[in-house]
């Protein structure tokens, strides 16, 4: 084993003994030394990941085995790694927001008596997540899949004793299974027609798969096997209509909102889209599903935004938005476009919801934006870091956001796949709205007049379980007369830490990323699939394509959308309570979300359960039991009492009994002879 | 074969130890009984460990092979030997034997050495029924298992004890009637051998072979169990002591499913292949059906018990299949579940010895006093969701992967499990574990012991580590499962 090898196993494993360490001995080595072994296991990792990018940048790149999982018929199960360009990328935002995420737990959970637990929990998830991404084969991306999925649930319901938390991880359990589904009937596909589940020997028959049609069903071999594993996809990173556990997952810590359901884990099936690159660039019919399903999520997604209070629930909704966004680029075959806005994307969004996050530790654990206001007074870094990280997410020019948005839109522009029109319409209106919530948002937080300290115990979540009791430790709010205050260093540091790359990374990796060799041989783009090609052509360094950015319709529709939320919740903040009323219908659509949520409760989860309910009762109880089994045994039980008739015990009757069988038997005797 | 007899030695020290054990007679020697059983228990253990460290995995051929005489009028013989597909569940059976000594140590305060001599006895039974080559001793040592494990549920179980004993011992022994004529049929045609291995070289008409295969399919659909013929067991599971479910999970649906592969494939291959639709059907009604079912149930071990049912559904359709990758899943399914169910009966045992109550109703909030439990409880329930990371992923992906290649409608069917498998358990350990604390009686349990902690730890390690590296497993299967299926494919018409 050579010492990059070494390096890279070094990645996942030292979050992973952080995460042994931390879980297995918490009350030996404490709170302090939980929180030292799993911030060293992720520096480790961050490290080793900075040492390997360099060296993929000189042109190393690795694709071997590390061990052998199993064998089986003409299969060949493996665990093993694959660095390349795509992967490594990948390991530095993982591990770089993981560790800002660490760093901010010291001060979020400080006076949480499952510290330990949560510090094991967030390594393990790092270690699951560099798992998944340095993958060289479907098993183990399946793996990984499956255990951000565990974190994710164990962390979503975190505070186990609050009935929306455990509500909120089992729905997110459930419906990362259907997607679950779906993405390991494609993995079946892909092992049943290619003879392997590595990477590299499935792409190179894409070409051979291409041209079959599958058995039994007959449907085009890629194009099933590109949306099961789309379907995979939508499950993970939460696209219409399996979306809806990623709200109620914001019942989790912050941290682990930020960490896991904004910047990484949601983000997984955006990476294994563009992964699988070279088979989706197959199927233009999958292409367009994707495509449809992307831009739907990131449109009407953000309308939800629009009427949440919750604080985390806004930034929630930006991410379905955002994710939106990044399947719609994956749809356009513009992969390394929805790659870029990925890792932008980490960036602020992990700012935003830290930040979020930040206010919530000032509130007093009070997350309805009613009640703040003000705020930017109060608490200076995490106000102006919010700032940062909003104009960020509405892609005002030279933020990050910008580049890979404004990517993600003119790619769309230059599509001609089928759906092509409606996800313009829906990425370029989602412009403006994405505007709008997120300074609605702003100002409803940071400016305007103060509201905090009057409305003491007013919570409203917004979920569909008003029931809940607040719990001692959660939900208190400011009580009257008392100020927010600014959090401490280790919860400040990582939002500055984070800002940085929210304002300046766009700028300096848009043009390898998008326009130079950055993504060759590892994103491919069938001839037929241009959009980005054409674009590189009209790349002129990024400063030329912000200041170009000033003059096209997204920049406008942005800032309509900041201005119309800084006139109605600045300005005019009767407005919006008038629109409210006037089109009370549609409000009530927005706060139903669509009504998924009820849908799913009434048919699927309600029906199971009649469903087997009725198989039991029915079924079990009823036929198979009732009248098969105890029923034998009532027809034994019934033959049994009539022939105990017979058994009289009178002699008489015997003899009888005897001279009358005598006589029918030598009756059917003569007869027959 | 030379050097020692090491399948004998499964068999019979587990069995003359049992009965040693019993001689401790009285209650008042039930620490001795305890201790002796634990030895005996381990000694049972160690000795089958040769068979595995010393099995040649490249051959399909029977191995440590014994054969003497027994009732040579009849040309009956204490015929012993295992291959790559039996080979796993003496160990399993062995090791399984450990966990449940351990389990019943302070729990069973009554009738100690019959109890445990009851479970000793029971493995070496079951050691002989993985291992007999002849028929006969097969039929012996399948019966003969049948009455500790009646025992144990009608003496130790439950309230409706005598009810669920009674009708586990009917479903059961009405199924293996018609396999005794069977096996008396092909004796005759055999001209006058009993011996396993030539039946499967016994040219049979398809009309024999249907009788044949449907006399086998009663027999050993009862013990899987499978749909239809599976309600037995959530009875049998509720109402037998702790050690009796893990018994009964872990290895004695093995049994019957073990049947078909050594018995039902290979001796009327072209039936088998006839009949594999219906057993399809039947494999996705248990997987599907019964996982809704699983979803409703109030009481933990009925919850598990079902979902066992629906766990072996994926073992009779990797079977039926006839690929390698479904059958090796199967197999693996099998083993996997043996230590899986093993665990939740366990886990659920040690909620039952506080409570006393199976209700998922009278539970609730049980992680904020039982952490190190929940833990484990956690990694078992993730297990038997088929979490990747847990042996319980490995047989499932592998006959979801092997459903593909065969038709993608019944991948379709088989798959649903990941949705339902986890619907049921998960939501069965929010009530359970999550929330605010129930009651009084939840407020004020305990962690799990030493004891406790020591048996769940074994098996954790087991789980994890058949997830994280089943290679060894599979290994030893590959000769001997493609042995199989090259046979299966031959037609004997």
């Amino acid at each position: 084993m050579t010492d990059m090898q070494k390096l890279y196993l070094l990645v996942p494993l030292a979050p992973l003994a952080g995460a042994l360490l931390a879980g297995l001995f918490g009350k030996l080595i404490g709170r302090a030394g939980a929180h030292i072994v799993t911030i060293l296991g992720v520096a480790v990792a961050l490290a080793a990941s900075v040492v390997i990018y360099q060296d993929v940048q000189t042109g190393n790149t690795f694709n071997g085995t590390v061990y052998t999982w199993m064998t089986t018929g003409n299969l060949t199960l493996e665990v093993g790694f694959l660095i390349d360009s795509l992967t490594v990328m990948m390991m530095l935002v993982v591990s770089f927001v993981s560790l800002m995420v660490h760093i901010y737990t010291i001060g979020y959970m400080h006076d949480d008596p499952g510290y330990q637990r949560f510090f094991s929990y967030i390594s393990l998830f790092t270690f699951s997540m560099l798992m998944l991404v340095m993958s060289n084969n479907f098993l183990q991306l399946f793996f990984g899949w499956e255990a951000v999925g565990l974190v994710s649930y164990l962390l979503i319901g975190f505070w186990y004793e609050r009935p929306t938390a455990i509500y909120a991880n089992l729905k997110a359990f459930l419906v990362n299974r259907v997607g679950d589904f779906g993405f390991l009937l494609g993995i079946g596909l892909i092992a049943a027609y290619a003879g392997s589940l590595d990477y590299a020997e499935v792409f190179a028959k894409a070409g051979e798969l291409a041209a079959q049609d599958m058995a039994v069903t007959g449907w085009p071999l890629i194009t099933a096997i590109c949306i099961c594993l789309f379907i995979g996809a939508m499950g993970k990173s939460a696209q219409v209509p399996l979306h809806v556990w990623l709200p109620d997952s914001m019942e989790g810590p912050t941290p682990i909102s930020a960490l896991i359901h904004a910047a990484t884990m949601v983000t997984a099936g955006i990476f294994m889209v563009a992964r699988m690159s070279p088979l989706f660039e197959l199927s233009d019919v999958a292409l367009s599903f994707v495509l449809v399903i992307g831009a739907t999520t990131a449109l009407f997604m953000g309308f939800l935004g629009i009427v949440q209070n919750d604080i985390k629930r806004v930034v929630a909704y930006s991410t379905l938005s955002q994710l939106g966004y990044m399947t719609v680029a994956l749809g356009v075959s513009a992969y390394s476009a929805a790659v870029f806005h990925l890792m932008t994307h980490a960036f602020f969004k992990a700012l935003l919801f830290l930040g979020a996050g930040s206010v919530i530790i000032g509130m007093h654990h009070d997350q309805d934006m009613r009640n703040m206001g003000g705020l930017w007074k109060y608490m200076p870094v995490t106000w102006f870091t919010s700032l940062l990280g909003s104009l960020a997410l509405i892609g005002f020019p030279f933020f990050a956001g910008f580049y890979s948005k404004d990517s993600i839109i003119e790619a769309v522009h230059a599509s001609t796949i089928p759906g092509a029109g409606y996800a313009l319409f829906c990425v370029l209106f989602g412009v403006f709205i994405t505007a709008f919530y997120s300074f609605r948002m702003y100002f409803l937080v940071f400016h305007g007049k103060e509201r905090f300290g009057a409305n003491h115990g007013h919570h409203d979540h917004h979920g569909d379980h008003e029931d809940e009791e607040p719990s001692a430790d959660h939900h208190h709010g400011l009580a009257p007369g008392q100020k927010p205050h600014e959090s401490p260093w280790v919860v400040t540091l990582p939002l500055v830490l984070l800002a940085i790359p929210s304002v300046v990374i766009g700028f300096f990796t848009i043009e390898p990323m998008l326009f130079g060799e950055w993504f060759k041989g590892v994103i491919h783009v069938g001839a037929n699939h241009v959009g980005l090609s054409e674009m590189a052509e009209n790349f002129h360094g990024p400063v030329a394509m912000a200041i170009h950015g000033l003059q096209t319709a997204p920049f406008w529709l942005a800032m309509g959308g900041v201005g119309l939320a800084w006139f109605f919740y600045m300005v005019r903040p009767d407005i919006p309570a008038a629109i409210q009323r006037t089109f009370r219908p549609l409000h009530a659509l927005l706060e139903n979300k669509y009504f998924f949520d009820r849908f799913n409760e009434i048919v699927f989860a309600g029906g199971s359960r009649q469903l087997g309910k009725g198989l039991w009762k029915g079924g079990d109880q009823g036929l198979i039991d009732g009248i098969a089994v105890n029923g034998t045994a009532r027809l034994v039980g019934w033959v049994a009492q009539i022939s105990r008739l017979f058994q009289t015990g009178h002699l008489y009757q015997y003899a009888f009994a005897m001279i009358i069988g005598v006589f029918i038997l030598l009756t059917f005797w003569f007869n027959l002879g | 074969m030379t050097g020692l007899p090491f399948l004998s030695l499964a068999i019979w020290v587990p069995i003359l130890g049992g009965l040693l054990v019993l001689a401790t007679g009285s209650d008042r020697n039930a620490p001795l009984a305890r201790f002796l059983a634990m030895l005996v228990a381990i000694a049972g253990f160690l000795v089958t460990l040769p068979l595995y460290s010393q099995f040649d995995a490249s051959t399909s051929a029977m191995q440590f092979v014994e054969i003497l005489p027994w009732i040579p009028r009849f040309n009956i013989n204490y015929h012993l030997g295992v291959d790559g597909i039996s080979v796993l569940f003496i160990l399993l059976n062995a090791f399984i034997t450990i966990m449940v000594v351990i389990a019943g140590w302070q729990v069973i305060r009554e009738k100690v050495a019959q109890y445990m001599a009851a479970f000793l006895i029971m493995s070496g039974l079951m050691n002989g029924i993985f291992s007999a080559l002849d028929a006969v001793l097969f039929y012996t040592f399948f019966e003969a298992s049948l009455i500790p494990l009646y025992l144990v549920i009608g003496i130790w179980g439950g309230a409706n004890r005598v009810y669920a004993a009674i009708k586990f011992f009917l479903y059961t022994l009405l199924g293996s009637l018609l396999m005794l004529i069977a096996l008396l049929y092909l004796f005759m045609e055999a001209g006058g051998s009993f011996n396993i291995l030539d039946w499967h070289q016994l040219p049979l008409g398809m009309g024999p072979q249907t009788l044949i295969f449907w006399a086998f399919l009663i027999a050993f659909a009862v013990k899987v169990p499978m749909w239809p013929v599976h309600t037995w067991l959530p009875d049998a599971h509720v109402e037998a002591p702790t050690g009796g479910s893990v018994v009964l999970a872990a290895i004695a649906l093995k049994l019957g499913a073990y049947g078909f592969l050594r018995f039902s494939l290979p001796i009327v291959p072209d039936a088998a292949q006839a009949m594999a639709p219906m057993m399809i059907a039947l494999s996705l009604i248990a997987v599907i059906y019964i996982g809704f079912v699983a979803l409703v149930q109030t009481d933990m071990k009925k919850l598990v018990a079902y979902s066992s049912i629906s766990h072996m559904g994926f073992v009779t359709l990797g079977f039926f299949m006839f690929n390698t990758i479904g059958l090796e899943g199967a197999l693996v399914q099998m083993i996997s579940h043996g230590f899986v169910s093993g665990a939740m009966f366990l886990c659920i045992g040690v909620l039952y010895d506080r409570m006393h109550s199976r209700n998922i109703a009278d539970y609730g909030g049980v992680v904020k006093v039982m952490p190190k439990f929940a833990a484990f409880f956690m990694l078992f329930a993730m297990a038997n969701a088929g979490l990747p990371g847990t042996s319980g992923f490995v047989g499932e992906f592998m006959v979801v992967l092997g459903a593909v290649q065969f038709n993608f409608w019944v991948a379709f069917g088989a798959a649903i499990t990941l949705i339902l498998g986890a619907a049921y358990t998960l939501w069965m350990y929010k009530r359970v574990m999550f929330g605010v604390i129930g009651n009084n009686h939840v407020a004020q349990l305990n962690d799990i012991d030493g004891r406790e902690f020591a048996f769940l730890g074994v098996l954790a390690l087991c789980v994890l580590a058949m997830g994280l590296y089943p290679y060894p497993f599979t290994e030893v299967m590959h000769a001997s499962v493609n042995e199989l299926l090259r046979h299966v494919a031959v037609s004997k018409l």
